[in-house]
């Protein structure tokens, strides 16, 4: 086995990112006199990318085979609207309510994949469709009105923080989980002789995401506390991270993305899966609709202006995920996430008009896909 | 002294890493065709790329003089404008665009910018008359067979008025009859003062068609001789650096009991309704020994084994049996349940995911063998990748690197390795060596011996006779969906099993 080249190791892309998305709130820091990087507007910031993170996982699937879904934003704002009815005005309990929206986000996931995998409409299509009908679907639950409000525990998902004990306890069970995950996969690697990487090499990477949790918990915990909405996007992106990457489920969908022919030859049930990734997809949207809900406290058809499925497709994007299938890491959301929130909540603070958020986010989103051209043709 | 219309000097051509191109040295003399041979990744690509103006001047070092003057070619404009034209491996045609279209594209009839039909029509008949090609212009170029369409291409490089053709691999995809008519052109054309660049695996066509050959090995020009002075052994002898006396590695088999067997099976056609692709065909395969399956192109013989994988765009009706059991098959997976497997003819496309790993192609139809209760063990997909690295000789510097940096002979014992993992009881190989160098091919068929030793029936399809004849033990020749002949190998030649491959359209 060879060693690879450094430029092969270190991935320049998130490196990159990184480097690009400290660049942005330095400027916005020092645009803003400060005020961009005080505790209290870091966790807002962090608590909106959790929001757009959660959708872009979702997205992040569907484009991985090659699909989009247009849809995501208005069944978000649907369930959400579906939720606050339930609650408000039919007096359900609020696990009975989420469970509702997750089972909704459900049924529309498995109505728009069994259409695009069974009976073979084009994604675009048919999650164009959906995002009318779900718009439609909005307008005709509130009537134009506001379904408030939500029951205190229900609330709780949007607004509440985790007390700063117990996030330091949090960062502990993470840091001591990574680096037992770490050693495992190399007494696994070295068992099979595919060990490719030294032990400083892993110890600077495990050091490295021991200093970025602990930093991010103690900046949140300056302020209140880490906010429960990243709370639930760090266990959305730790369990799609495992079903992508660690199981067959996984596997099969990015080789339905790489080459659905392929895939369809290796004995992989291509419909099948497929149908799963919108199923999840729109379970995602569900957990996203409660967080914005529970925020708002209330179910309003304000979603129906948004475009939050368009934030969704950036952050997936920003992250790395290709637009033709097969390449794209769930966890390159939160990277994307963050980037655009960013730039809307540090704009906003410098009381900048909103069409500057739309064209610099824009120019952003291209720029980030043609960073990634280019980095592909160097890294050849 | 001879008058040379294209010559290199000195070409070389690196990437990082790798010298693709090192002094590659030769001249092409006017009005002959000129033969470019070597192994995969010998450079040949890579050079008619330099040729073809792919890489611009400046991307390698060396010069490249036509008709005697020196060429700084920065795009391939420039290089179509002097006259030079490139058949690639891979067609370049608009498959939704008439032919007529496709031979003028951007180079249409006009005035003032609006094109004239009429014209392009009736020029587009005249070039299609000098390639041989009976089809109307106003053709959909999809409706095309391959073969029709390379002569599109070649009729689309004589529209531009082409002095210098360069033909990569054009046969790889033809079958014999298309083989023959490509060659009589290629012919024509040099009669008419064309020179042309003919690179090709296929031995046999250089000695027939070409007046010069080239060899290339490792980067490196090792010869050019005239063909009188070259013989096919000297050919492969320097292609490889080794003598090679053997192509095939004949073993003896004994015939044991039937493995596999289709009885009355039918694929009606997917496009023209009350026709059949596959008329009621009936065969039996045993376990040690290859069956050759031999057939023109679009005879039926993908086709049919598409269709009993459950993989065909019509469903075939009939009964399969493996190992004298019935089976049921209505998609791939089936197929893998029942142990059978399909190498299929186009790798890049069905066999393998480019972008993904070794390992990860090689596990790919056998994920339920490295996972429990579907999540994934990785080191089970190391420790069988190791093994089927190993034990079929697939070089690559990790399991890890995606597949499409591997040759053609790497990727296809990819393919291999995944066929072995699903632990198959029939394996159907089809084309399983082509566009495959020499040595490459002669490991492939050792892999087939070892495997008919192991008890898998093994069919074997292929348009090359040659390997027909010299890797099975029994031949079935399929044509128009029928079974036309059957063969004891030892008994065959090219000339009988062509005659039953024409089948009946020869009456």
């Amino acid at each position: 086995m060879t060693t690879k080249k450094l430029t092969q190791k270190i991935d320049i892309r998130t490196l990159t990112m990184i480097i690009v998305l400290i660049i942005i709130w330095v400027a916005f820091a020092v645009a803003t006199g400060g005020s961009f990087i005080t505790a209290r507007n870091i966790s807002n910031l962090i608590r909106q990318a959790a929001f757009t993170s959660i959708m872009g996982v979702g997205m992040t699937l569907v484009i991985v085979t090659g699909g989009i879904d247009l849809s995501a934003g208005m069944s978000m704002g649907l369930i959400g609207c579906v939720m606050a009815a339930c609650q408000v005005w039919g007096g359900m309990s609020t696990p009975v309510t989420i469970l509702i929206g997750l089972v909704l986000g459900c049924v529309i996931g498995a109505i728009e994949g069994s259409i695009i995998a069974y009976v073979g409409i084009a994604p675009f299509i048919v999650t164009l469709g959906a995002q009318l009908i779900c718009r439609g679907g909005m307008l005709a639950v509130t009537k134009g009105q506001t379904i408030a409000p939500f029951n205190k525990d229900y609330i709780f998902w949007g607004t509440e923080y985790l007390l700063p004990y117990a996030g330091w306890i949090v960062a502990l069970i993470a840091i001591a989980a990574k680096f037992l995950l770490q050693m495992n996969q190399r007494r696994a690697k070295q068992k099979h002789g595919n060990l490719e990487e030294s032990m400083t090499e892993t110890m600077v990477r495990f050091g490295a995401f021991a200093v970025l949790v602990a930093v991010a918990v103690f900046i949140l915990n300056r302020f209140k506390g880490i906010p429960i909405p990243v709370m639930v996007m760090v266990i959305v992106v730790v369990i799609f991270t495992f079903i992508s990457q660690r199981t067959t489920f996984g596997r099969s969908v990015y080789a339905i993305g790489g080459n659905i022919a392929a895939a369809r030859y290796a004995g992989i049930n291509v419909k099948k899966n497929l149908t799963i990734v919108y199923i999840l997809n729109g379970l995602l949207c569900a957990v996203a609709a409660v967080i914005y809900t529970a925020r708002l406290n209330g179910g309003t058809a304000t979603a129906a202006n948004g475009s939050y499925e368009l934030d969704a497709i950036a952050s997936a994007v920003i992250g790395g995920t290709s637009m033709t299938g097969g390449v794209g890491k769930v966890s390159g959301a939160i990277l994307g996430a963050v980037m655009m929130m960013s730039i809307d909540n540090g704009m906003s603070m410098m009381n900048m008009d909103s069409y500057w958020q739309f064209m610099i986010k824009g120019l952003i989103l291209v720029a980030a896909v043609w960073f990634d051209t280019q980095t592909k043709k160097v890294q050849k | 002294m001879a008058e040379y219309i294209l010559e290199l000097q000195n070409i070389t051509k690196e990437f990082p890493g790798v010298k693709a191109l090192s002094e590659v040295t030769f001249g092409v003399q006017r009005g002959h065709v000129h033969a470019l041979v070597g192994e995969n990744g010998a450079g040949k690509s890579t050079l008619i790329k330099v040729i073809c103006g792919v890489y611009p001047y400046g991307n390698y070092e060396g010069t490249v003089k036509f008709e005697g003057k020196e060429c700084r070619f920065r795009t391939i404009r420039e290089v179509e404008s002097a006259g030079i034209a490139c058949i690639h491996q891979e067609l370049n045609l608009v498959p939704d665009m008439s032919v007529a279209e496709n031979v003028f594209l951007n180079n249409q009839p006009h005035k003032f910018g609006v094109v004239n039909f009429d014209e392009q029509f009736d020029q587009c008949k005249k070039l299609l008359a000098q390639v041989g090609l009976e089809v109307n212009p106003d053709e959909i170029v999809r409706n095309l067979g391959v073969g029709q369409q390379q002569m599109v291409e070649i009729a689309k490089a004589l529209s531009r008025d082409v002095k210098l053709l360069l033909l990569d691999e054009p046969t790889a995809a033809l079958t014999e009859a298309e083989v023959d008519t490509l060659l009589d052109l290629v012919d024509k054309l040099r009669q008419k003062g064309v020179t042309c660049i003919y690179i090709s695996h296929r031995l046999d066509e250089i000695m027939r068609l070409c007046d010069d050959i080239t060899i290339l090995r490792d980067g490196q020009t090792i010869e050019t001789r005239p063909k009188a002075n070259m013989t096919k052994d000297d050919m492969i002898s320097l292609m490889v650096g080794r003598e090679m006396n053997n192509l095939f590695p004949r073993v003896p088999h004994t015939r044991g009991e039937v493995g596999f067997e289709i009885r009355n099976f039918v694929v009606p056609h997917p496009d023209i309704p009350g026709r059949n692709v596959i008329n009621n065909i009936s065969l039996k395969a045993y376990k040690g020994e290859i069956l050759g399956i031999s057939g023109l192109m679009g005879a039926g013989r993908t086709e049919l084994f598409t269709a009993v994988y459950g993989a065909y765009r019509t469903k075939g009706s009939g009964e399969i049996y493996i190992d004298g059991k019935k089976v049921d098959i209505r998609k791939p997976q089936d197929a893998l349940d029942n142990g059978f497997f399909i190498v299929s003819e186009d790798r890049k496309k069905l066999g393998l995911n480019l972008i993904m790993s070794i390992k990860e192609n090689t596990t790919l139809a056998s994920l339920e063998k490295v996972s429990k209760a579907g999540v994934l063990d990785e080191g089970a997909e190391v420790s069988y990748t190791t093994k089927y690295v190993k034990e079929i000789r697939t070089k690559t510097p990790s399991i890890e690197v995606a597949v499409n940096t591997l040759s053609g002979g790497n990727q296809q014992k990819v393919v291999l390795a995944k066929a072995l993992m699903s632990d198959p009881k029939v394996m159907i190989l089809d084309e399983p060596t082509r566009g495959i160098d020499v040595g490459a091919k002669y490991e492939i068929y050792k892999i087939m011996n070892e495997l008919v030793d192991k008890g898998v029936v093994i069919i074997m399809i292929s348009s090359e006779m040659e390997e027909i004849l010299g890797m099975s033990d029994r031949i079935l020749t399929i044509a128009e969906g029928e079974i036309t002949g059957e063969f004891d190998a030892r008994e065959a030649t090219q000339e009988i099993l062509m005659r039953a491959a024409v089948g009946r359209s020869a009456k």
